[in-house]
């Protein structure tokens, strides 16, 4: 038998897994421990404790009728209830629950591509349809629009999009959530609710006007528990006629200040796509024991030390990729008034040009692509990152990512290194954080990302990147930096960090998880939001 | 190939063709169909992040292996079923495991029919 949350007798649970059976088949519902075994979060950091987030049961609803049906069950049995997309969400939970006992929704089957429209730029899926789906969906067809993916191509759309997930093309389309247009979605009693223009019977354009009328309420299903969603709508870019990026490279250090103008400039004007920052002095940390004891001193290097080494090593302070999407000829003419207004406003830079396609690309040309998200193209090669390597020879079996946002200026940039560089001394994460530079997903800001590693063999390793994870939310609350994504095991502290106004916003979530699910049967502790039953005693 | 069209294929096979040969063949190309769908997107030929000369899974078992044997499993010729099977529903190092939603019993068995059809 199960661990099973506080309130949820054997009995309820044993009844309302018969009814799950009955309702969906018995193939459609696992209970045995190999199976459930299986919804683990496989990088979990309270792997094989007692604190580590476990399913009860799973249940695999084909329909939306299943999914009706399973949380009408749920309800009379008040038995808790855990969405998962594709269950791939690693790093931020996968496909574990954040109530122990709760019983899986594995919405994996509902894996239908409803709708793509080229000539209006839009695709209506079911949550279990992942990047590689839906990519191939389009490829198959010949349609002339590009999807928008994260790293890991297995990951669902639905999912990514609710966790607030981001990705690496052209602006408005990299925020997930953002570009999504149209949910249907089971409500915790049971009937189904279309958002936007979903509401009106007989709408046609469910897909292309987000709001409809009266109050928005699609936000509340993203990192939020109001519901189950079964369908969603995602706009897709128009497939360009090319391609191309170039390298901006300048030479000190406060010379991201005007890097960071001067991009955003361009990018909020909407002439390129992402923007990759970086610095060359990372390639050198291994080697140069004078930069690694620069870095790693209190305070980090100063301005003129930082600069001093580069110019000695003929290298620039700090990078940024620029990326280009459109007509080939107006895209050289960006790059050359990318170069123009760049060089005139930082003394020293330099341009390389880097690579350049043409569209459609041939099977053989993608393969050669190095940063295949950039064209849209879904893949799995960022586990390069974390998996045995010749640089890694010793892998661990996971990361937590601790994802602060920052505003999006070279100053904050600046601060965030310094702030976190000396946390992560006093952690004994070495001073990588000085030359730290930021991701750049989102349109309108920034994250300072860092992964804590997780192990399933070495205990220590976990309480290590617990506590430190949630010493360094601590320190970024105080310099007014929150996580936009988190784990479950910190959905608490994080939540905790967003208290204006004596924690108002979690208050009035809370009078909304009351009124619109009172028996708290769907993603108890989502997005910091616990039911009534679970907030009290 | 989709899920539907691969079972398709091996009960159509299964029923139709009295040769267990014909069944072992239509098991494994259902078999490098998922392979190529679940698998090979890490563990096939190809080039890692940012250029990176191999895909993560390969690049983890030359590393592993050091030339003793093949960095790509689908040249494999020593693995046993068992051995595949265990992998897959228990992960290994940022390798997660998987659930019977995304690769079932009988799938997992025509991967595993697969990945030995080479052994000795």
């Amino acid at each position: 038998m199960p661990t099973l949350p506080r309130g949820l007798s054997a009995t309820d649970f044993a009844a309302a897994v018969g009814k799950f059976t009955t309702a969906l088949g018995a193939d459609r519902v696992f209970t045995a421990d190999d199976d459930v075994a299986l919804y683990r979060d496989a990088y979990s950091p309270l792997w094989n404790t007692d604190d580590e987030l476990l399913a009860s049961a799973a249940v695999v609803p084909d329909t939306v009728e299943h999914v009706q049906a399973v949380v009408r069950i749920a309800n009379e049995h008040r038995v808790p209830l855990y969405p998962i997309s594709t269950g791939k969400n690693l790093g931020y939970g996968g496909s574990a629950p954040n109530l122990s006992g709760s019983v899986v929704v594995d919405l994996k089957r509902m894996n239908r591509v409803l709708e793509v429209d080229e000539r209006r730029g839009f695709a209506l899926v079911e949550p279990g349809v992942s990047y590689f789906d839906l990519y191939r969906h389009v490829r198959e067809r010949g349609l002339k629009v590009w999807i928008d993916c994260p790293d890991p191509g297995w990951g669902s759309l639905v999912g990514n999009a609710l966790d607030h997930g981001v990705g690496y093309t052209w602006g408005p389309f990299r925020d997930h959530f953002g570009s999504h247009c149209g949910m249907e979605v089971v409500l915790p009693n049971g009937e189904v609710m279309r958002t936007g223009m979903g509401a009106l019977p007989g709408a046609k354009s469910w897909q292309e006007y987000r709001y409809g009328f009266g109050p928005s309420v699609d936000g509340l299903f993203g990192q939020g528990n109001f519901g189950i969603v079964t369908k969603m709508g995602f706009w897709l870019m128009p497939e360009p006629e090319a391609y191309r990026s170039g390298l901006v490279l300048v030479p000190r250090r406060r010379d991201l200040i005007a890097l960071v103008d001067q991009v955003n400039y361009l990018e909020h004007a909407s002439l390129i796509g992402q923007p990759n920052y970086g610095s060359p002095l990372q390639r050198l940390v291994g080697t140069e024991p004078e930069l690694r004891a620069m870095l790693e001193k209190p305070g980090g290097p100063t301005d003129d030390e930082l600069d001093r080494f580069a110019a000695a090593k003929s290298q620039a302070v700090w990078q940024c990729e620029l990326q280009f999407y459109g007509p080939a000829r107006t895209i050289a003419g960006n790059w050359d008034y990318a170069k123009e207004r760049i060089g005139a406003a930082i003394p020293g830079a330099r341009f390389e040009d880097r690579e350049s396609y043409r569209f459609p690309l041939s099977e053989q040309d993608k393969e050669g692509v190095p940063h295949k998200v950039a064209l849209g193209i879904p893949n799995m090669a960022i586990f390069s990152i974390g998996a045995r390597s010749e640089t890694n020879p010793t892998p661990r079996d996971g990361h937590l990512w601790f994802a602060p946002v920052i505003p999006k200026s070279g100053e904050a940039v600046l601060e965030a290194q310094r702030v976190l560089g000396d946390v992560y001394r006093e952690l004994g994460l070495g001073g990588g954080a000085f030359l730290q530079t930021p991701a750049t997903w989102h349109f309108r800001t920034f994250i300072m990302l860092v992964g804590f590693s997780v192990s399933r063999t070495d205990p220590t390793v976990n309480q290590r990147s617990l506590a430190n994870f949630r010493r360094v939310v601590e320190v970024a609350a105080q310099h007014g930096w929150g996580e936009y994504r988190a784990p479950p095991v910190f959905a608490d502290d994080i939540m905790n960090t967003y208290s204006f106004n004596d924690h108002v916003l979690r208050r009035f979530c809370e009078t909304l998880k009351d009124a619109a699910d009172p028996n708290g049967i769907i993603a108890a502790g989502r997005g910091g939001i616990w039911p009534r039953y679970l907030r009290e005693g | 190939m989709t899920r539907v069209q691969w079972q398709t294929l091996l009960l159509v096979t299964s029923g139709w063709a009295a040769s267990s040969a014909a069944q072992d063949a239509a098991t494994i190309e259902g078999g490098r169909v998922l392979y190529a769908y679940w698998c090979a997107t890490c563990h096939g030929p190809g080039i890692g992040n940012n250029g990176v000369q191999h895909l993560p899974g390969t690049d983890a078992l030359r590393v592993k292996y050091q030339g003793a044997l093949p960095a790509l499993l689908s040249e494999r010729t020593d693995m046993t079923p068992e051995l595949i099977k265990f992998y897959v529903r228990q992960g290994i190092t940022i390798m997660p495991f998987f659930r019977k939603t995304e690769i079932d019993d009988v799938e997992l068995d025509a991967i595993a029919a697969y990945l030995t059809r080479k052994n000795r």
